[in-house]
């Protein structure tokens, strides 16, 4: 393998990684907070919401919103360590 | 001034305005057409992006929906959100690095196949023309109502419009003018919001509202108040579902996965200069529609607690105005069963007098709360925005479809750069006189062919798209078989469960239920075929020739963020 090609791979596997963090994130409130233990997180009042009910009409998508922008931050450092950014 | 002349006056700029933009920004080359020529800023696409996606369904009846559904409406709003990050993280950067017009482009040119290619189109017409029908029909109650013009003469109006900006300016046009109409529908959407939420906590800020207690002096808080209220008429506690868990978690999966296979969405991303502009821009886009999106549910508990307050046990008699101009529209009626000229509005269907269309929840609320002319007139301006946006985006999709995907591509490759330009605005022409007519002649099932355009976008593009990227060995047999089998097991799925043809029509669908596939209901199975679209490729592929090697080098240089180029011209 060419350095290039080795420099490519490198950039791919940490790209990888950071999708399967943020996108473990992404299930655990939404499909996690919002519906699967739903039922146990409405024990939790905080103000008027039920906190089930809150992380899956409103919890869930502020969480989405932050994570587009980290996993922005993220790959915009990546690619300047790997020399891509323009 | 009257509800009617404010109403005329804020559509009459707002049209005035599109019309200026797009005489403004017109095309003058394919890629200004279908493109917007590969320079637009991050922050205007992220708008334009929002203003696509908002459609007639997200500013007019999702917080209706909502309000009726309660908890069971979350599927929605994580749904037409969460979709965003699947986009943002595994679609986006790479399609914009691949840099070419369309979806079927990339399914095409990965897939090195113009069979794969032709699928791909097929799924793009049939996904967006069944999204548009709907929007005209958006345009159509909005002026039937507020300016008391006949449903079909409205629907004319909106094609009129849509078809002066989206032929003259192409993508260009589109994207300017989606700008302008992204800050029409927000403020739109959260004036009224706003106001509602001072009326009824105190708390200027709705998503907070929504949490807060209640004005009147109980100290009860606004959600325990509706929850007490539905139970006392025998509907579902409002924050808790009547949905399967594992139905909710398929329809949101669907509605996800959909949203990020959509082509007038995935589209706007080649409109950017650089990699990292596309991934900035969806991040962009996403709050932008949470503004929105977070809003809705605090409008939908707004509305519900009012409308239940003002009619449940009241004389029919005393109802306000706006009770009775719904009342003419069709979309609430009023039936007196027990003769006590009282409204009984209930759960159980023998005893209920009141039908409401959910719909008219978003439309009707700030007459309900008693506000201003002029916020009523606004709303009506936000919904004709929302409806207009995104059909001018969807007719981009079928019209680059048609001049770009099957007439450049596979039929006349020949054709000049000029050629193609009068195909793609030919093309523009009559999808706008198709989707005009459906508006007219709405099929009696819109609602559900929407929810099975998410459907096919899950069970087709996404899982192509997904293994075109992070599947160097997935080859064009895999792709063509996943995407074929996928859309065939929906369409299945979808006309026996949805529309009962193989059991004797409509009538037999409530019976069908109890044999649904896992408890998965229509518009979750886009989950389900997606899943099956996934296997299918990946068994496939292991029985045929893996892709030619200048096929693994795209592969391997769509990975790679740099020297993105414009969009090429070829």
């Amino acid at each position: 393998m060419s350095e290039k090609q080795q420099k490519a791979t490198a950039y791919w596997k940490e790209n990888l990684r950071y999708l399967i963090i943020l996108l473990l994130i992404w299930f655990m409130v939404s499909y996690g907070a919002g519906i699967l233990f739903k039922e146990a997180l409405d024990s939790i009042q905080i103000g008027g919401f039920k906190l089930g009910f809150w992380f899956a009409q409103q919890g869930s998508i502020y969480v989405f919103v932050i994570l587009i922008f980290v996993y922005v931050r993220l790959m915009n450092k990546l690619d300047k360590k790997y020399g891509y950014d323009e | 001034m009257s509800v009617q002349t404010w109403t005329y006056l804020l559509v009459g700029i707002t049209f005035a305005l599109y019309i200026g933009i797009a005489i403004w920004s017109r095309a003058s080359s394919t890629k200004e057409f279908y493109v917007a020529g590969g320079g637009v800023s991050p922050l205007a696409n992220g708008m334009a992006t929002a203003a696509d996606w908002m459609s007639a369904a997200s500013f007019i009846s999702m917080a209706g929906i909502i309000a009726f559904a309660g908890y069971d409406g979350s599927v929605y709003l994580m749904g037409w959100t969460g979709g965003y990050v699947l986009l943002a993280l595994l679609l986006a950067p790479y399609l914009r690095k691949f840099g070419k017009f369309t979806v079927p482009d990339f399914i095409g040119d990965r897939y090195y196949s113009n069979t794969a290619r032709i699928v791909a189109v097929v799924c793009a017409l049939l996904v967006s023309f069944t999204y548009v029908a709907g929007q005209m029909r958006g345009v159509g109650v909005v002026f039937s109502r507020f300016l008391e013009v006949d449903i079909n003469t409205g629907v004319i109006i909106g094609m009129v419009i849509v078809l002066f900006y989206a032929v003259l300016g192409g993508m260009k046009g589109i994207t300017y003018t989606q700008v302008a109409q992204y800050c029409v529908l927000i403020f739109a959407f959260m004036v009224p919001a706003i106001f509602i939420s001072i009326q009824m906590t105190g708390n200027p800020i709705p998503q907070l509202g929504m949490g807060s207690a209640l004005n009147d002096g109980s100290g009860l808080y606004l959600l325990e108040k509706l929850n007490g209220l539905s139970t006392e008429l025998g509907f579902a506690e409002y924050t808790s579902g009547s949905k399967d868990l594992i139905d909710v978690f398929a329809i949101t999966l669907a509605l996800m996965v959909g949203t990020a296979g959509l082509p007038h969405v995935i589209v706007r991303f080649f409109t950017v200069k650089r990699v990292k502009d596309a991934r900035k821009s969806a991040g962009l886009a996403l709050l932008l529609i949470a503004i929105l999106y977070t809003t809705a549910p605090a409008v939908a508990v707004f509305a519900r607690t009012n409308m239940i307050n003002t009619v449940s046990e009241q004389e029919y008699g005393k109802m306000p105005e706006w009770f009775k101009n719904w009342e003419e529209t069709g979309l609430l009626s009023f039936e007196d069963k027990n003769a006590d000229g009282k409204i009984q509005y209930v759960a159980d269907a023998a005893i209920n007098e009141l039908t409401v269309d959910r719909d008219i929840m978003v439309l009707a609320n700030p007459e309900i709360a008693d506000l201003p002319a002029w916020v009523i007139a606004l709303v009506a301006a936000g919904g004709l925005a929302a409806a207009l946006s995104t059909a001018a985006g969807l007719l981009l999709v079928i019209s680059s479809s048609v001049s770009h995907d099957l007439i450049k591509k596979v039929f006349v490759p020949t054709i000049s750069e000029k050629g193609e330009l009068w195909a793609a605005r030919g093309a523009a022409t009559v999808a706008v006189v198709i989707a005009g007519y459906f508006g007219i002649n709405p099929p009696g099932f819109v609602a559900a062919v929407v929810a099975l355009a998410f459907g096919l976008a899950a069970a087709s593009f996404f899982p192509a798209i997904v293994l075109g990227i992070f599947y160097k060995r997935m080859n064009k047999e895999g792709a063509i078989a996943g995407m074929v089998v996928g859309i065939l097991l929906m369409l299945f799925y979808m006309l026996k469960f949805k529309f009962g043809i193989f059991d004797g029509g409509k009538e037999a669908v409530a019976g069908l239920q109890a044999d649904w596939w896992f408890g998965i209901s229509p518009e979750g199975f886009g989950s389900v075929a997606m899943i099956v679209n996934f296997l299918v490729s990946i068994v496939v592929m292991q029985f045929t020739p893996s892709p030619p090697h200048h096929v693994q080098e795209i592969v391997e240089d769509i990975r790679i963020p740099s020297d993105a180029g414009a969009a090429v011209d070829h």
